[in-house]
Formats: C-alpha cells, sequence, structure tokens
C-alpha cells in the first residue's frame, strides 16, 4: 500500500531568498504545516496576503492523529474551499455505544439537527485532512494567490521587533535569515517557536498511557462509535473502535501510567491486545502504532507582540471531544479577518487582543471539558471510580443517568460570551445566535445560508429593511436580505427570530453575531461594526 | 402521587457532577461514604415523599420493576 503521509508532499526546494544579501521581508509567514498552519495560510492566501509555510518536515502527518472533525470546522473548510472533498472522503457516523465490564450499557444517536449542511462528525484521517489542504494550497497557486510552502525549513532562531519579525531557518543546505511583518506560529503541543521566545504553557500533566493503533481490517463493525469501561479484554482501563476510511479501524487501549512504551509498542505485544479485543479470528493488519500520554495546558496568552500563536502550539487538551485540531481550525477563523485588517489599516492594531479574549475563553471551555472527561475515564479516587461505575451501572437501567457518562464531550464552538466585540443584544430572540454565536446554518432552497455569508462582514436582514450597503471607517457590510418565506422548513425563523417578526444581525467574517435588533438603526449598527473591528 | 423521575433531569448535568466529585476531593474512602451517607438523607429530606423514596430505594437496588 502506498501510503500518503510517507511521500515528501513539498520536498525541500532551494529558495533564492536562501542566496539574498539582505534577508527577505515577507508579509505573513506560518510555521507549521499542520491542519492549524495550513488552514491559517489559506485564508490569508485567498484574501490576497502574502504567506509562506514553513515546515520542519515534508511530509504530512504520520499515522492517522486526529480522526474526528466536527460540523464547525468543516464550516469553516467550506470557506476557504477545501471542504468538500474531507466529507466525500470521511466517513460519517451518529450512533455510538457504551459497554461496561462484559455488557453494552446503552446506545446514543448523535441526530444532527436537520438542515445543516454538514454533518456533526465525520471521521478522517490526518494525513488526508492535511493532504486535501495542500491540493487547496496547489491549487491557489494555480490560481496565482501568494502562497508558498517550504518543506525542511526548520526555525532555528527568532527576533522579536516592534515592526517585524526576524527568523533563522536551518535547511538541508544550510542556513538563512527571513523577516516578516506577523508570525503565525502553529507549531504544535511541543513548540520551538514557544520555546524560543521562553513563554510559558502550563496546565494539568495525567498520569496515563494511550497506545493508538490503526488497523486494517475486513471486518463488519458497523459504522459506530463503541467505547468501553473496564471491559474484560483491558481490565480497569478504557478502549475506543472508531472507522475510519478505507477500512482502517482506529483503536484506542488505555495502559496506565507505569508501563515501557518501547515494548508495549512492538507488534509481538500488540497483536495479543488487539486480538483479545477484535477477536481471535478476525484478520488484521497493523497500520500505525503509537504511545500518547496528554497534558490540558495552554500559554497565558496567545499574542507575543507580532508573534501569535494557534492550535496545539497555544493550547493542549486531552484527545477525548475531538477538540485539538478543531478548536486550531476555529483559531485561525478567529484571527485571519483580523489580522487582514490591521494589516490594511482599517483596524487598530488592538482589534488582536480580542483573538486572544475570545480564543484563550474557547481553549478554556474545551479544557474544561476534556479534563472532565478524562476524569470520568480515568477515576482519580477510590470514590470517584465508586460513583463513575455507579453512573455506568444506572445508565443501563434509566434514561437519567446516560447524559452523566462522559467518554468525551464532542467538540461544539465556543460563543464567545462577554466578548469585546460584542454589542448588547437587543433582540428578543433565540439564546443560540445571541451576540457572540456561531452562526448555526439554514436551508435555503439549493443552497445553505452558511454559503452566502462567505467572509466579509454581513448585513444578515429577516423580512427588515436596511441598505444594502454599509461603509463605516473603511470596513464595508454588505446585506443580506432573507425573509422567513425563503425557508419553508422553519430552521430560519427557529434560529434566527424565535419570538420576534423581523431580525437585522451584523455577523462577522467568521460567521459569529456581533449584533442584533429587530429593525435597522443606522446609528447603532454603525457603533455596533465599529466596535466589532475595535475601534470602541 | 408523583412519580419517581427517572429521565434527564439535572441542568448541566455535567457541572453538576464535577462539583459532586469535588467535594469528594482530598477525604479518606471511610469520610468519602460517611458524606455519601449525609447526602442520601439530605436528599431524602428534600423529597418528601414516602412513596417516592420507595420507589427510589427499589431502583437503587437495579432490579427490574415488580
Amino acid at each position: 500500500m502506498n501510503k500518503i503521509f510517507e511521500t515528501p508532499l513539498y520536498p525541500y526546494a532551494r529558495h533564492t531568498d536562501e542566496d539574498a544579501s539582505v534577508p527577505v521581508r515577507h508579509r505573513v509567514i506560518v510555521v507549521g504545516a499542520g491542519p492549524v498552519g495550513l488552514a491559517a495560510a489559506i485564508d490569508l492566501a485567498q484574501q490576497g496576503i502574502e504567506v509562506v509555510i514553513l515546515d520542519e518536515n515534508d511530509k504530512v502527518s504520520f499515522g492517522s492523529r486526529a480522526i474526528c472533525f466536527a460540523k464547525r470546522p468543516l464550516e469553516i473548510l467550506d470557506r476557504l474551499g477545501a471542504g468538500q472533498p474531507m466529507v466525500d472522503k470521511g466517513v460519517v457516523w451518529n450512533l455510538g455505544k457504551v459497554f461496561f465490564d462484559d455488557r453494552k450499557v446503552f446506545e446514543f444517536d448523535l441526530l444532527p439537527e436537520a438542515g445543516h449542511q454538514r454533518p456533526a462528525f465525520i471521521n478522517l484521517q490526518q494525513y488526508y485532512f492535511e493532504d486535501f489542504l495542500v491540493n487547496r494550497v496547489r491549487e491557489l497557486q494555480a490560481e496565482g494567490a501568494p502562497i508558498e510552502i517550504r518543506g525542511r525549513n526548520k526555525v532555528s532562531a527568532v527576533g522579536t521587533h516592534p515592526e517585524h519579525v526576524t527568523l533563522e531557518i536551518d535547511t538541508p543546505e544550510g542556513s538563512y535569515n527571513i523577516e516578516a511583518d506577523w508570525v503565525i506560529a502553529c507549531d504544535g503541543a511541543g513548540s520551538p517557536m514557544r520555546a524560543m521566545l521562553g513563554k510559558d504553557f502550563v496546565g494539568r500533566v495525567f498520569e496515563d498511557n494511550f497506545l493508538i493503533a490503526d488497523v486494517i481490517m475486513e471486518a463488519d463493525f458497523p459504522t459506530e462509535r463503541w467505547f468501553w469501561f473496564d471491559p474484560p479484554f483491558n481490565r480497569g482501563q478504557s478502549a475506543l473502535l472508531h472507522k475510519q476510511p478505507d477500512g482502517v479501524w482506529r483503536i484506542d487501549l488505555q495502559l496506565g501510567w507505569d508501563i515501557d512504551k518501547e515494548r508495549e509498542k512492538r507488534p509481538e505485544n500488540v497483536i495479543p491486545r488487539l486480538k483479545a479485543m477484535l477477536g481471535e479470528e478476525v484478520e488484521f493488519e497493523l497500520e500505525w502504532v503509537s504511545i500518547y500520554t496528554f497534558q490540558c495546558r495552554r500559554m497565558e496568552q496567545f499574542r507575543h507582540d507580532r508573534v501569535i500563536f494557534a492550535g496545539d502550539a497555544a493550547h493542549q487538551v486531552s484527545p477525548f471531544g475531538a477538540r485539538g485540531a478543531n478548536s486550531g481550525v476555529q483559531d485561525t477563523d478567529n484571527l485571519i479577518w483580523k489580522l487582514r485588517l490591521v494589516m490594511e489599516g482599517k483596524a487598530p492594531e488592538s482589534l488582536l487582543d480580542s483573538y486572544d479574549h475570545e480564543r484563550v475563553h474557547g481553549a478554556d471551555e474545551n479544557i474544561l471539558n476534556s479534563t472532565r472527561s478524562t476524569d470520568f475515564i480515568t477515576p482519580k479516587s477510590e470514590m470517584s471510580r465508586m460513583l463513575r461505575d455507579a453512573v455506568l451501572d444506572l445508565s443501563e437501567h434509566y434514561e437519567f443517568a446516560r447524559p452523566l457518562v462522559n467518554s468525551g464531550r464532542l467538540s461544539v464552538p465556543c460563543t464567545y460570551d462577554g466578548s469585546p466585540l460584542n454589542s448588547a443584544d437587543a433582540l428578543d430572540g433565540p439564546e443560540r445566535t445571541r451576540p457572540g454565536s456561531p452562526c448555526p446554518d439554514v436551508p435555503l432552497g439549493d443552497s445553505f445560508l452558511l454559503r452566502k455569508l462567505g467572509d466579509r462582514f454581513t448585513l444578515l436582514t429577516i423580512d427588515a429593511e436596511a441598505p444594502d450597503l454599509i461603509e463605516e471607517d473603511g470596513i464595508e457590510v454588505t446585506r443580506l436580505a432573507l425573509s422567513i418565506k425563503d425557508d419553508p422548513t422553519l430552521a430560519l425563523k427557529e434560529r434566527y427570530l424565535g419570538d420576534a417578526t423581523s431580525a437585522v444581525y451584523l455577523i462577522r467574517p467568521d460567521q459569529h453575531v456581533a449584533a442584533r435588533r429587530s429593525s435597522f438603526d443606522e446609528p447603532l449598527f454603525r457603533a455596533a461594526i465599529r466596535r466589532a473591528t475595535g475601534k470602541e | 402521587m408523583s412519580d419517581l423521575i427517572l429521565t434527564p433531569n439535572i441542568d448541566s448535568a455535567d457541572d453538576f457532577y464535577a462539583e459532586l466529585l469535588a467535594t469528594h476531593e482530598g477525604l479518606e474512602t471511610a469520610d468519602s461514604n460517611a458524606l455519601n451517607a449525609r447526602l442520601v438523607l439530605i436528599l431524602a429530606n428534600h423529597i418528601g415523599d414516602r412513596a417516592v423514596l420507595s420507589q427510589a430505594l427499589r431502583a437503587a437496588k437495579l432490579k427490574e420493576e415488580e
């Protein structure tokens, strides 16, 4: 099998920058070509901002790693022109089963709400995710967009200045210096950029190890998420089975703290464990095995002058709930429009502080949720375990206990309550679309609302009058006029009006609500635009 | 007469569970058990209804309803 994660996708090629006598200045440099770095760079390039991506490697992620991508990141990828191939390739699942000891205690259906273009989740190996993003970079390049990836370009030193950043880069042919107006560091949980700047990364370490294996098998396990607490084949620990594309199954086995990692990774030790789980007769091939430990921690601040951190480099969570790559893509969604406005001189640099405010809030929410899942999966005391087991026993008999079972609270986007960019809510409308909320999708005939929102400020009017275009201090806001009649399913009414009969929403380029009222009021909406761009 | 509620009835169930664990944090098992016993009695008093309490006692045994 020809594995894409063994093929150099962006091999090293000597760049003229390496021979320049004076370091060449770029507008933005993104460090790290993982899911987060690629998403950031594509967003910039689509908006016409020149960007160079540096990666110390030249391949996509080795092994499946992040495998679960949620609706909101898929919607962001749609905006980046890369959503469809992901959804086409990914495995959609809705049913989860929970096992305790030797029995199934209950099953749940994610019951995705109707009227969204994208599913609640897809399973897709990280290497495909990155591969599709690299394809999108190539597509943009073919269209002449200012974006490039430099493989095997490892940052070895960083210098920060008031107006720019200098980077020293090691390549297979030596080292060179370049400069950038802005640097986005997306170089992962072990972030060398963070270390070079001497920034803290504090939080909680979990004393546990998980064996993860990608297994290729022709098995008739259904497309479901199966989670075991204390199963006979892995006593006192947990296990997870999840389907990926290409007949690859992802298996996570909790191993506990005191283990010999190198020994546990050897096939002669992995295979008996898997046979105990899958059954002696099931034939399979190991594609990739790894052991991971995890921590929940974040940087105090994500922005350090002209170096801005995103993704795992800024915050790390335990894997339960698929909140790593998913939240990293949301970081870039939040950051790039702000950076563009600042670079174009249309917003003050302080707008970038709201990135810190909003995404620290998001990271804290993710850390809280994934820490609670970890505490449920790995009880810390005898009483925690007793309560956990009581919840599981009760869940088999009574519905009330099922919401307490926590094998991961799956990633949902954060609402930026309390953000300085929000205007006070002035609509007696639904809670889910209050200022700070990510816009929920709505079917509109043969299209969807989020498709129409795009990546600029929008004034969404529902059965309300407003100008088609407002310009406020360099910020253009285009109207999208809708009526509840446009959606016979009434999702538009239910999600954006509630009991109100009309509404005007100011929607940010990242498709979060900035302000809403029942009708258009020019001075108030102008003030809301200024507030949403850091000018009030 | 009201019936014992066995469908989800706690707002922000994850917050409640985290608070429950936090209440036990740092206690020896014997002290934790004693805390649980007190908690059962406090909650029982709050419920008050004898019929509901009897249903709850049976439900906790995980035996199917007779």
